[in-house]
């Protein structure tokens, strides 16, 4: 039972990383991104192919994740998504969704359709108990680095002159543009963070979630779970939402599994119908 | 009467193009030689964008579920012909008043929140089915699909087929049922009202509009014809899957409808019919990473702008 708990934190916390970066950015240009999972998958097959290719450490793969999957961000926020903020919101999804379609079969045409198999260092391996507690070492690890980024993400949004700087942004961007910052670099900013945080997500879930070309289709609808539950205005909300999400899928495949991802989805509608600004949300100043 | 009404009027009137595309459509049935499973195909799917049309360009709903109706009507139509009668016009009938009660049912879900909430709504209806067909494998057939549905003849003489020129008919005669009712509806006050809260409902609000009542209407309605799309295809085909509810659906029929353009009613037949015939290109061509190309001309599609595109004179001037 607290087994499963704690399988279920440590897909929370994961969920929670791969998602915060959307949060951000939805909240911030209030831009509807189906294609968060392509930045994720990015990270997972950077990872994996340093590992089976060139041989490179698993620990000093993460880091590379990151950055490869940010400068990508970067990048196609420069080029291709800033032009799409004004537009409509249907605009968005079948401009995001076309870029998912052009990813998956992209990665299937040039890595191949199968599962990649990821083989986590030795002393990252097996469980020890705990107080009759089975805790595997790898999600303890996955719990530690996504609290430690939670952290930190906690500590730059309420404290740095750039969180500041991110929250007046998300309240009302155009009066933030009218006090001198500048909304543009600050979103260019945040969406490469968020990008390299999904792919750092994706490296680290490799093992637990599997890695194949479709994983942006499959957990897409996930990142928008955590995102329009948790609500695009704290970054408290999506993490509650995330750890609830994970514990409810995890012990839902245990105790229920012929109920599959019903529940999820059950849960989903019911929450949204009575909230639909999301569980922690509360309405922004001009949605 | 007034310049309003009289302006109004002149906008429901029949133009030519709307007759010559019925001619042509009673033309491709006689022209349809081997061809009529495809045009069968691209009947349906073509009813299936209008139902979207009616929620997405007349209404502005968002939806990246509507497959929930097209699989509950296939379904529904499937079992109804397994379990009860085999009588397809009794099935179509009991698959639209379903599905209309489904829609009646969802739309209560649709009416709050912002287009990101409805969206994940919507995604959300149509996941539940899907995994609901897809346990339920004693009614459903599960992952398999339904099989051994047999249907009985069309009005008691027309048997359906091996080379689908009665399918082909009979789907036609419901489009085009479905075109005339759906053209009535939107040139009717209630139609020129939903267009009203499209573009701001706030003000449609205020002019003394019952918005919610009137999206409820019409997302009953389009559930209703998508529901009718669904039960045509599992007739024609004689099967209902789990593909009727994918997500993929949901995604095709919303790309089908953007090419056709959104929200003058013809756009899903142009729709269908240029989505249909890409894709036999396209996918005769590299059938596995046909995707690919979908995908990039969404990307252009939006890049361009879709109101563009279909107007090749607008291409040069600057927006």
């Amino acid at each position: 039972m607290l087994t499963l708990l704690f399988d279920g934190i440590a897909y929370g916390m994961l969920l929670f990383v791969l998602a915060v970066g959307l949060a951000v950015t939805m909240g911030l240009m209030n831009f509807i991104n189906l294609a968060h999972g392509a930045f994720a998958m990015a990270g997972g097959y950077v990872t994996v192919l340093l590992m089976n290719r060139l041989g490179v450490p698993f620990l000093a793969t993460l880091p590379l994740a990151f950055v490869f999957t940010a400068l990508v961000g970067a990048l196609l926020e420069r080029t291709l998504y800033r032009p799409m903020y004004a537009r409509p919101h249907l605009d968005q999804v079948l401009f995001s969704l076309g870029l998912v379609f052009m990813t998956v079969t992209a990665v299937d045409y040039f890595i191949g359709s199968q599962q990649q198999m990821i083989s986590v260092p030795s002393y990252l391996q097996g469980r020890f108990d705990l107080a009759a507690v089975g805790i595997g070492k790898y999600r303890l690890f996955i719990i530690v680095i996504c609290g430690l980024l939670t952290l930190a993400l906690q500590m730059v949004l309420s404290r740095t002159r750039f969180g500041s700087r991110l929250r007046a942004a998300v309240d009302d961007p155009r009066v933030a543009q009218g006090l001198g910052i500048n909304v543009n670099q600050v979103f260019l900013l945040t969406f490469a963070v968020g990008s390299g945080l999904a792919g750092l997500g994706g490296a680290l879930g490799a093992e637990v979630l599997g890695l194949d070309p479709t994983f942006p289709l499959k957990f897409m609808v996930y990142f928008l779970i955590v995102v329009s539950v948790g609500g695009t205005t704290t970054i408290t909300g999506p993490l509650l939402a995330a750890l609830l999400l994970g514990i409810a899928d995890v012990m839902g495949k245990y105790y229920a599994p012929k109920l599959g991802a019903f529940i999820v989805y059950t849960l989903m509608i019911v929450i949204l119908t009575l909230r639909p600004q999301g569980l922690f949300g509360h309405k922004g100043a001009s949605k | 009467m007034s310049a309003v009404q009289t302006s109004l009027r002149a906008n429901a009137a029949w133009r030519w193009w709307e007759i010559a595309l019925g001619v042509a459509a009673v033309a491709s049935y006689f022209l349809a030689g081997n061809h009529a499973l495809l045009l069968n195909e691209i009947a349906i799917l073509a009813l299936f964008a209008l139902s979207l049309d009616l929620i997405l360009g007349y209404a502005g709903i968002v939806s990246l579920g509507h497959a929930a109706f097209f699989g509950f009507g296939a379904y529904t139509a499937a079992l109804f012909a397994k379990l009860v009668m085999p009588d397809p016009l009794v099935g179509l009938v009991v698959a639209i008043v379903a599905s209309a009660a489904l829609g009646a049912l969802c739309s209560v879900l649709v009416l709050r929140g912002s287009d990101l909430t409805r969206l994940m709504v919507t995604l959300g209806v149509a996941a539940v089915l899907y995994e609901l067909a897809n346990k339920l494998d004693w009614l459903t057939g599960g992952a398999d699909g339904l099989q051994g549905v047999v249907m009985g003849p069309l009005l008691g003489q027309f048997e359906f087929d091996l080379y689908g020129r009665t399918a082909y008919a009979y789907s036609l005669v419901v489009l085009a049922l479905a075109v005339v009712i759906a053209r009535r509806v939107v040139h009717s006050p209630f139609g020129i009202s939903l267009k009203a809260l499209r573009d701001n409902r706030l003000r449609a609000t205020s002019i003394g509009l019952s918005v919610n009542a009137r999206l409820a209407a019409v997302y009953t309605l389009a559930a209703a014809l998508a529901g009718a799309a669904g039960a045509l295809i599992a007739q024609t085909s004689g099967f209902a899957s789990l593909d009727g509810l994918d997500f993929h659906r949901s995604a095709d029929v919303l790309l089908v409808l953007v090419i056709g353009g959104t929200g003058y009613l013809y756009g899903g037949i142009f729709g269908a019919i240029a989505f249909k015939v890409l894709h036999d290109l396209v996918s005769a061509w590299t059938p596995q990473y046909w995707t690919f190309w979908l995908g990039l001309f969404l990307v252009i599609l939006v890049m361009v702008g879709r109101d563009r595109l279909i107007r090749p004179w607008t291409w040069r001037k600057k927006r």
